[in-house]
């Protein structure tokens, strides 16, 4: 049985492990400053992501913007207000917002922002992001703050506590270390996200500062150079995927860092 | 088994007793025919029980006898458990506690409550004890705020062990001081009572025997109401026993009284051990 399941878990690593691996083989020989700085170019002329690498934070900001608070703020709901059948309603709305194909949250988007407004946008891109991160904040805002235990809510009552403020003062500090990581999880599962982008954010070979208009991003920078027929273009998708990676990475260990249990 | 083994057993030290007589005794708490359900199943029957002020009155009864509920109704701690209902009265200076529009916020500012595991925030020592204080806007400033944060660790005998200390985490406290901590937590708001569900339970001796120190000491100022389940821990520190069996109120007397020569049958068979 040990032996089992250890040779599965050691699998399970050495895919990673693989795979990171190989990312960073392939796509170390094209990273270098301009790839990081500067914008594409023609083919044959070098050029680089800086474009998209700030596509990609300015959608993760925007679609954090919209989809962190309203993910907490349903968890709080689903683990401290909400009582029968609305709560199991909402939570089994929930549930099913999680499974829909981000696919069809592209397109959903696109019909409801970008047609109305007849461009694609930033903020279209940020809106479609956020919807795929507001299910998964709120349950694992409303696992972790149902973890909190109940004698905490007790004494800080029993201070003459009203109920909002030992919800925000006591119980989601409390709670706050889980829901960084619910809310790294939904960053980085968006960060990955290509397909809701293709119809909302579209994509740009500029850099690009307004949210009414097609933004860069760094998978839909990586589709579309995996797709061209150019070898120097597939290399710069490996370059590409590596600064990816690398990317939340490092969102993981600052947000981490700054959500440790001080107390 | 006679008056006197019981007596033998629990010796009550003889400047206690009876409530020092020199002090008018005003009645605090007043409980008239109060029953308490958890849904369907009754926890309480028709209890009445007056608590006098500034005395330590110990609750004591076999596990399941209602004890820590109706402790818990004294400061409405129950009305955040779904599905419970009070009926009768529950008067703190004359003033119905379950009557509408009773403001809970501010009932439970003045009835201060330990619970038996230490609960503190997860926050610093001091801003466990300035919690009540700040959510409550009781301090103008810093300074007055300090003030009252040693005041109240000072009357949990906590000061001088934290003092140098105040900015670490209390979950660096050990579980006595923990439980001190908490104690100083409720006191910094100036209750008029406080109530402890069995606040030394989780304590080794010598945590005990502080908090012990510490309930005598605080019924100069404060009506203490504590539940226990160590009858030697009810007779060493209350003024008053209240026997409960079942959901009901078997007997209240004077502890003194309660240990050696109680009036009901039923208690003197749960106090000598018969059950229970």
């Amino acid at each position: 049985m040990t032996t089992f399941t250890g040779a599965c878990t050691a699998l399970a690593i050495s895919l990673l492990l693989i795979i990171l691996l190989y990312i960073a083989w392939q796509g170390i020989g094209s990273l270098n400053l301009h790839f990081l700085l500067e914008s594409p170019r023609p083919v044959g002329e070098g050029g680089g992501i800086g474009n998209a690498i700030v596509g990609s934070l300015v959608l993760l900001m925007l679609s954090s913007a919209f989809g962190m608070p309203i993910g907490i703020a349903v968890g709080i709901y689903l683990s401290e207000f909400g009582k029968g059948r609305l709560a199991s309603l909402v939570r089994f709305v929930v549930d099913t917002l999680t499974g829909i194909p981000s696919i069809v949250t592209g397109v959903f988007v696109y019909a409801i922002i970008v047609v109305p407004f007849k461009h694609f946008s930033a903020l279209a891109g940020g809106i479609a992001l956020a919807m795929i991160m507001i299910p998964i904040v709120a349950r694992t805002t409303e696992e972790m703050i149902k973890l909190v235990p109940q004698n905490l809510r007790e004494g800080a009552l029993a201070l003459g506590a009203p109920q909002w403020r030992v919800t925000l003062g006591i119980v989601l500090p409390a709670a706050a270390s889980g829901i960084a990581t619910g809310v790294m999880l939904a960053v980085a599962r968006v960060s990955g996200e290509t397909a809701p982008l293709l119809f909302t954010a579209f994509g740009s070979r500029f850099f690009n500062y307004y949210l009414d208009q097609p933004i860069a991003s760094l998978t839909v920078e990586i589709y579309n150079y995996a797709i061209s027929p150019y070898d120097e273009w597939h290399a710069q998708a490996w370059a590409a995927t590596l600064v990816l990676m690398s990317l939340i990475l490092a969102i993981n260990i600052v947000v981490r860092f700054f959500t440790r249990r001080k107390f | 088994m006679t008056t006197p083994t019981i007596a033998a057993k629990f010796a009550v030290p003889a400047q206690r007793g009876a409530p020092p007589a020199a002090k008018e005794i005003t009645t605090k708490i007043t409980v008239r025919d109060l029953d308490f359900y958890y849904g369907r199943a009754q926890a309480l029957q028709k209890i009445s029980l007056q608590v006098p002020e500034r005395i330590v009155m110990a609750f004591i009864g076999p596990s399941g006898c209602g004890k820590s509920t109706f402790l818990r109704t004294l400061n409405r701690m129950n009305d955040v458990i779904p599905g419970t209902r009070v009926d009768g009265e529950v008067k703190i200076d004359g003033r119905d506690i379950y009557a509408p529009g009773t403001d809970v916020v501010d009932l439970r500012r003045r009835v201060g409550m330990v619970f038996q595991k230490s609960n503190p925030f997860p926050k610093s020592i001091f801003e466990n004890v300035a919690y009540g204080l700040r959510i409550n806007r009781i301090t103008a400033n810093r300074q007055e705020l300090e003030g009252r944060v040693q005041q109240a660790l000072e009357g949990a005998a906590l000061w001088a062990e934290v003092k140098d200390r105040l900015k670490l985490s209390a979950f660096s406290l050990s579980g006595g001081q923990q439980q001190r901590l908490c104690i100083a937590r409720a006191l910094a708001i100036r209750p008029e009572v406080i109530l402890m569900d069995e606040p030394a339970s989780a304590l080794d001796p010598i945590a005990t025997s502080k908090i012990e120190e510490l309930i005598v000491d605080l019924k100069k100022q404060y009506t203490i109401v504590i539940v226990t389940h160590n009858m030697q821990q009810a007779a060493r520190v209350s003024d008053t026993t209240a026997f409960f069996l079942l959901g009901k109120l078997i007997e209240v007397n004077p502890t003194e009284k309660m240990f050696t020569a109680p009036d009901e049958k039923t208690t003197e068979d749960y106090i000598t051990g018969r059950f229970g």
